[in-house]
């Protein structure tokens, strides 16, 4: 490899590199065993991995036909589709909140007559973190399965067909098994995205500790007042995030 | 029973597909032609993968009706398709793919169809471990498995070695043997055609130029395609009982040149080549000049442009004795009774 | 401690970016006087007019949390003039010893109840944010007006579950105009500065908690005079009226 680029490629590296080790380097580790223990922690780390798996979830459910439905259409239809599923990775977060609002809070255009009819709020839920959440990691994977489906040999399915398979069985015997490696990878993506998300949270669910204050809430509130605290629940955040990104690895990631 | 009657536009390059085909039951059929005459689209369209204008209809049942909107799906046809590479569903075993098509109680079935061609210690194995001609082998009884009315091969022989594929032809040979519905297979390789067709159709440009049995075909061309699969000469132009006018202006002899649109077939090897203008009785002589030699086995082919354009097949002694090189002018000959004239 | 500034420093640095902060200079004029002021967020509407009265500074100003702002202080970043809206992070900032002179107060404030226009859930007093059904937000008591909203609570002997703990009191308001809460405790002087968005239920004296709102300048100022004149600009009649016309109460 030429060496200007050997050279650009270890900047980049740093890049990621110096902050983390920032983190470890300063990190107040007298103080981390009695921070960890905190109720604080356990719950905000607790709810951070139930709102961001749910997040995933949904968007597993509702993303996977979403690319599928990307991937079979053509020209100004199709542009108008992408344009819509990937607006949420453009979005700043916080407009992404107050968008949220506009369509779920109590006079938002669903959320007025769920209001009226239910006595509903979505804002200040659980709920309404996961649906912000999803709202901006459900992008990446949409993405990731679209690119999947266009790398696909649609021969397969054919000879599922011809064999005499139906919709359904094709898809959930020959289709998905033949995405996995681009679900899996849209999948790790689309909850690294959720488990950091900040922005469209705080504006749209709100913060409150044990329903809506997820670890990023919990660490900009505590890093004014007691920032050790801030840094070890930041700590805590890379430590699991880490862990399940190494755990992942090829095995999953790799073709079938 | 096919019966079917298609037209569909083709590709970027539209040109149409145009086809009226009638197939019966243990009979296979080759669809022979050169590259985007679109073979492989009036397989596809046949399996139901693409719309089509007109009908399809099979063993009495109508999988198509573009008037009357009629349109089976291709998993409720019947109907059999094996690919040019397998197609074998790289995440399941070998017998996982073979009964794939099958219901309940599949895995006998699945391994009996494999203990059939051989392979049915492969069962627990992935596609990706078997080589070219196992792989084509899984995907043949993978198809035959759920007994299709119709199969449809789409150059079932194509992607494998050549070595390997006399064995797998043979193999074809004996399942199709065995098998009842009727059998359509489109290949480019006319050896493929001959060995396993009982009857040869020819798809030029979308349409059927001609249809016969491999004999029937190749000794009576209707197109350069066909004519250059033979191996023969072929001349068009307008019968005048004794002789032919070609469109160049030039005649060309020959007995039973009949009326109107003709066709006219002369061997390579019924050709001969002079340096100066020969004498005796050949009264087809012509002008020409050595565009191109090409060494085939022991043999020499000359091909010659003129009046009269001709491939000439001669020996290479005779090439040294002639002095014949490319652009070399020469005087070519063939006796009248070597030429078969016959309606366009 | 190293630890902790080091860390500190990189979150303000960031947080400068995208806390909220606003410019309201008078152009790119090299000659003017420039200051970079650090104010407490329910400071902004009456801080801008004041910086289009003096025009010949350009005054960038840093809105945000005072919670915020001190933190940032005490890691470093550079100010020329701080508005704080509590006295108690004030003195964390003398205490590292970042003041130049004296802190002066120029402004009290109180806190207020805000509710939807029209005031449709009918609500009173603060015994009545704890009503059933009714959806209460509140400051996080990280900051000064989340703080004071707890004592008044405490004072009224009221025990309120909020919904959610804004990160600054502009939040606060932002919810109950949008129509998400039916109600929310913020300084009067949000209210007043609000374009009618809310309407305001006052909170008894007995109950209210008085917000000391002082400023300083900083010894890292680079235009001491400019500093000076900001500071005397605010506590002068033309300053404290502007003041008055936010909701706040002179000095």
């Amino acid at each position: 490899m030429p060496g200007p680029l050997v050279v650009l490629a270890a900047a980049g590296l740093l890049l990621f590199l110096l902050p983390l080790a920032g983190l470890i380097a300063r990190a107040p580790w007298a103080e981390v065993g009695p921070a960890l223990r905190a109720p604080e922690t356990a719950t905000a780390l607790g709810l951070s991995l139930y709102c961001s798996l749910a997040a995933t979830a949904t968007a597993l459910v509702l993303g996977i036909p979403l690319a599928l439905v990307l991937a079979r259409t053509r020209g100004t239809l199709r542009a108008v589709l992408r344009a819509l599923t990937t607006l949420p990775m453009v979005l700043p977060p916080v407009v992404g909140g107050v968008a949220l609002l506009l369509a779920f809070g109590r006079r938002g255009l669903v959320g007025a007559p769920l209001y009226a009819a239910f006595g509903l709020q979505v804002p200040f839920t659980t709920a309404a973190a996961v649906i912000a959440e999803t709202f901006v990691a459900m992008p990446f994977l949409v993405i990731a399965v679209e690119g999947g489906l266009r790398s696909f040999d649609h021969r397969y399915e054919e000879a599922a067909r011809a064999l005499g398979a139906r919709p359904w069985k094709v898809f959930l015997r020959v289709t998905l098994p033949l995405l996995r490696p681009a679900i899996v990878s849209g999948a790790v993506l689309c909850w690294a995205r959720a488990l950091g998300e900040f922005g469209a949270t705080i504006t749209f669910a709100g913060n409150l500790p044990g329903t809506t204050q997820t670890m990023p809430l919990a660490v900009y509130v505590a890093l004014e007042t007691q920032p050790d605290a801030a840094i070890v629940l930041s700590l805590v955040l890379l430590a699991v995030s880490l862990a399940i990104l190494v755990g992942l690895r090829d095995r999953w990631l790799g073709a079938p | 029973m096919l019966r079917a009657e298609i037209k569909l536009s083709l590709g970027d390059d539209p040109f149409e597909l145009d086809v009226r085909l009638e197939v019966g039951a243990g009979r296979t059929v080759a669809v022979l032609g050169p590259n985007g005459a679109g073979k492989t689209t009036l397989l596809r369209a046949l399996a139901g993968l693409v719309p089509l204008a007109g009908r399809v209809e099979l063993d009495g049942e109508v999988l198509d009706d573009s008037r009357a909107g009629l349109h089976v799906p291709t998993e409720r046809r019947g109907v059999g398709l094996v690919f040019q590479d397998d197609v074998l569903f790289p995440h399941m075993s070998v017998l996982d793919n073979v009964r794939f098509g099958l219901g309940r109680g599949g895995a006998d079935t699945a391994r009996e169809w494999l203990d059939r061609v051989g392979l049915g210690d492969k069962a627990n194995a992935r596609p990706s471990e078997l080589s070219g001609g196992q792989a084509q082998r899984v995907a043949l009884v993978r198809t035959l498995a759920t007994q299709p009315r119709l199969l449809l091969l789409d150059e079932p022989l194509a992607a494998l070695d050549v070595s390997v594929r006399a064995d797998v032809r043979r193999e074809l040979s004996r399942q199709l043997h065995d098998f009842s519905g009727v059998r359509l297979l489109v290949t480019h390789d006319p050896l493929e055609a001959i060995a396993l067709a009982d009857e040869v159709v020819i798809l030029e440009a979308g349409r059927i130029t001609q249809r016969g049995t491999p004999e029937e075909v190749t000794a009576r061309p209707r197109s350069r395609f066909v004519a250059d699969l033979a191996g023969v000469n072929l001349l068009r132009g307008t019968g005048r009982d004794d002789h032919v006018e070609l469109e160049s202006g030039a005649t060309v002899a020959a007995p039973e040149a009949g009326d109107g649109d003709v066709f006219a077939v002369i061997h390579p090897r019924a050709v001969a080549l002079y340096l100066t203008r020969p004498e005796g009785t050949p009264r087809n002589v012509w002008r020409a000049k050595a565009e191109d030699l090409d060494l085939q086995g022991e043999r020499v082919r000359v091909r010659l442009s003129g009046s009269v354009p001709l491939v000439a097949e001669v020996t290479p002694s005779a090439v040294r004795e002639l002095g014949l090189d490319r652009g070399a002018e020469v005087w070519a000959s063939v006796k009248a009774t070597e030429i078969a004239v016959y309606r366009a | 401690m190293h630890s902790a500034r080091a860390a500190a420093l990189v979150a303000a640095l960031v947080l400068t970016a995208c806390g909220g902060s606003a410019t309201a200079g008078q152009g790119a004029a090299s000659a003017k006087e420039k200051l970079t002021v650090f104010a407490a967020a329910s400071l902004q509407p009456p801080f801008d007019n004041i910086a289009k009265k003096l025009g010949q500074m350009t005054i960038t100003f840093n809105y945000a949390g005072t919670q915020t702002l001190t933190s940032q202080l005490s890691q470093g970043a550079q100010a020329d003039v701080f508005a704080a809206a509590d006295t108690a992070h004030m003195k964390t900032v003398e205490n590292a010893g970042l003041v130049d002179g004296s802190p002066s107060l120029f402004a009290h404030n109180r806190l207020e109840i805000a509710v939807e226009k029209g005031n449709p859930k009918d609500i009173r007093s603060l015994s009545d944010l704890a009503r059933p059904g009714i959806v209460v937000v509140l400051a996080d008591p990280s900051v000064p007006a989340g703080k004071y909203a707890q004592q008044a609570l405490a004072r009224a002997g009221v025990t309120v579950h909020a919904r959610s703990l804004e990160t600054e009191v502009t939040g606060v308001l932002s919810k109950v105009a949008l129509g998400e809460a039916d109600a929310g405790i913020v300084y009067i002087s949000d209210v007043a500065t609000s374009g009618g968005k809310v309407d305001g239920v006052s909170i008894p004296d007995a109950q209210n908690v008085i917000a000391d709102y002082p400023i300083a300048k900083l010894k890292g100022t680079r235009d001491s005079s400019a500093a000076d004149a900001l500071i005397a600009y605010v506590l002068s009649p033309q300053g404290q009226q502007i003041l008055v016309a936010a909701g706040f109460e002179t000095a």
